[in-house]
């Protein structure tokens, strides 16, 4: 299966990645080759079996009390923030 | 007593309760090899030398009072996809080069309540992503074997950091072969648990219906001891499996009389090193004298493990990833000219190559029209896998294979195309799909190069592992041979 510079394109843009104009065409060939892999998985018959929901047979996701558990912890959690102010993520304005 | 560099964690827990060495003497002894090989391996992303000689200051004064438990001042190393609070966490990825972990992952938490004493950060694939170590930002690890050649990945400085004598022991993941890899192209055991054994909390996220904790040390023993540790119920990961944990030293030395060892036909088929089989078949010849019985078993569907995982790993990747945004935190492209800029350029410059290429891999695979198609039918395949482990596990208790195809190969032999790269991880891909628990071990040298067998179990079945592994460990000592340059 091979993909065109305009499906890379389009990926991209999905995927929120800009990528440059040397980058294109390595992954029109890499994701190429990577969905002739995949199409291996043609070979095997699942008409009979269900799609896994979990690694472990039997196990349900479990779910807990609704109850708080976190203590506000904001300015700590915002040292890592490229712009802060006022409690606030800052952003490029998005409402003119 | 040996050198304190070349002592495993048990040996090391012994002369530190018997107090014939202090935390602070071995501290300083492996701090000063681990700077001394950043040179030659780059095996660390960070060395945190100050908090490590104030844990084991503390550790001391724990064993002084006889207040220390059997890991008490002994040092390990993290890799650097475990949140350790107040240090850097940088996922070997520039995207998270400035983040300070703001809490400990849960793997973390409960190995310093232990008393342990952490060295540093060990160097990784980017995200993980990745089978030679050579897609870190901070630099390819090398392998202390030949430093021409690649440790493995994505645990890479891990396994070269155990090898290579600078920790007795380190902590890894493992989402479709990343601890047992390089721990064989490394000739270091490297145990990876079954999904959900240890808390995924605090580790930074991959794949999370593959991501699992474990560990690279020497010698299975060791594990023993760690995994007991790290081990257990974590109401915080949600995948976490609510039953007790087992004293896996315990049933370390039980003997192997009437063991059933299946030995995987499919992993014997094609490609495989013949020198790595040869070494294989010898320890099977020698746990069948200590009494296990020996019978070939076949999993048909095996083969179709690595397309399976490249779209199960793509697209939960894709989607994990989703939350580096440029914006809570992590890179921040300059003067961004509106926030779809800021997202785009952010993610554009923070990811490496081989992350990009399995975001876009996982979003194409997850877009409208596709999903039943790929996602869907991969997942149907992994039942196929699994039940096929299911059934060899009625008739044996453990399987054994092969861990990789060849020994460590060059640096930049296998970066050109993606999927060559990703066929290294044929025979350790199945028990992440099927969540099992699985062990590797050295059984060999080829040109000087480690060999690696391969044990899988049914799910929980790791103290058996543990024993299998030990006991070929009481009779080899393929474990104990250091790289030369590094004994």
């Amino acid at each position: 299966m091979s993909l065109s510079r305009r499906d890379i394109e389009n990926i991209a843009r999905l995927a929120r990645l800009a990528l440059t104009e040397q980058e294109i065409p390595v992954y029109v060939e890499g994701l190429s080759r990577i969905m002739g892999l995949v199409g291996e998985l043609d070979r095997a018959d699942t008409s009979q079996v269900e799609p896994m929901a979990h690694p472990l047979p039997g196990q349900r996701q479990r779910l807990r009390a609704d109850a708080v558990t976190e203590t506000d912890q904001h300015a700590l959690y915002q040292r890592n923030a490229p712009q802060v102010e006022a409690g606030l993520y800052l952003v490029p304005r998005v409402i003119e | 007593m040996s050198d304190l560099h070349d002592m495993g964690v048990a040996e090391l827990s012994a002369a530190l309760q018997a107090r014939r060495v202090s935390s602070v003497e071995l501290t300083q002894a492996l701090l000063g090899r681990v700077t001394r090989h950043q040179a030659d391996l780059n095996a660390f992303i960070s060395i945190t030398a100050e908090a490590a000689l104030a844990e084991a200051a503390r550790a001391d004064a724990q064993l002084c009072s006889r207040d220390a438990g059997p890991l008490t001042g002994v040092p390990l190393a993290h890799k650097d996809i475990f949140c350790t609070r107040d240090q850097t966490t940088t996922c070997g990825s520039r995207m998270l080069a400035n983040f300070i972990s703001p809490y400990d992952a849960t793997v973390v938490e409960r190995l310093r309540a232990a008393g342990m004493v952490m060295l540093g950060k060990t160097n990784m694939d980017e995200f993980a992503m990745g089978s030679s170590n050579e897609t870190s930002y901070f630099g390819p690890v090398r392998n202390p074997w030949d430093t021409a050649r690649v440790p493995g990945g994505s645990s890479g400085g891990s396994a070269a950091a155990v090898a290579a004598r600078l920790t007795p022991a380190a902590t890894a993941t493992d989402t479709g072969g990343s601890i047992r890899q390089p721990a064989a192209l490394c000739g270091v055991t490297g145990l990876k648990p079954t999904y959900g054994r240890v808390s995924r909390f605090g580790i930074v996220a991959f794949a999370s219906s593959l991501d699992q904790a474990g560990l690279i040390t020497r010698s299975a023993e060791d594990a023993a001891l760690l995994l007991r540790a790290m081990a257990g119920f974590d109401p915080r990961d949600s995948t976490s499996v609510e039953l007790p944990v087992p004293d896996y030293g315990a049933a370390l030395a039980a003997p192997l009389k009437g063991l059933k060892i299946g030995v995987l036909k499919e992993f014997f088929d094609t490609g495989l090193d013949a020198r790595i089989e040869q070494h294989i078949r010898a320890a099977l010849e020698l746990l069948r004298t200590q009494g296990a019985l020996i019978k070939d078993v076949s999993l048909p569907n095996l083969p179709l493990s690595v397309p399976t995982y490249y779209v199960v790993a793509p697209a939960e990747c894709s989607s994990n990833l989703a939350r580096f945004d440029g914006v809570r935190y992590g890179h921040r492209c300059d003067k961004p000219r509106d926030l779809l800029d800021l997202y785009e350029r952010s993610r554009g410059e923070g990811f490496g190559a081989e992350v990009k290429r399995r975001i876009m891999t996982g979003t194409y695979l997850l877009s409208a029209g596709y999903y039943d198609a790929f996602y869907l039918k991969a997942q149907r395949v992994r039942q196929l896998i699994s039940n096929d482990f299911e059934r060899a596990f009625r008739e044996v208790d453990v399987v054994i294979g092969p861990t990789t195809p060849t020994t460590a190969f060059e640096l930049g032999a296998k970066t050109a195309d993606p999927v060559t790269m990703y066929l290294n991880d044929i025979y350790t891909i199945g028990a992440n799909l099927a969540g099992l628990p699985a062990v590797s071990l050295p059984c060999g040298l080829a040109q000087g190069l480690p060999t690696a067998m391969q044990i899988i179990g049914p799910h929980f079945a790791e103290e058996r592992l543990l024993n299998v592994a030990h006991r070929y460990q009481l009779e080899t000592d393929w474990h104990r041979r250091a790289p030369p340059g590094y004994a």
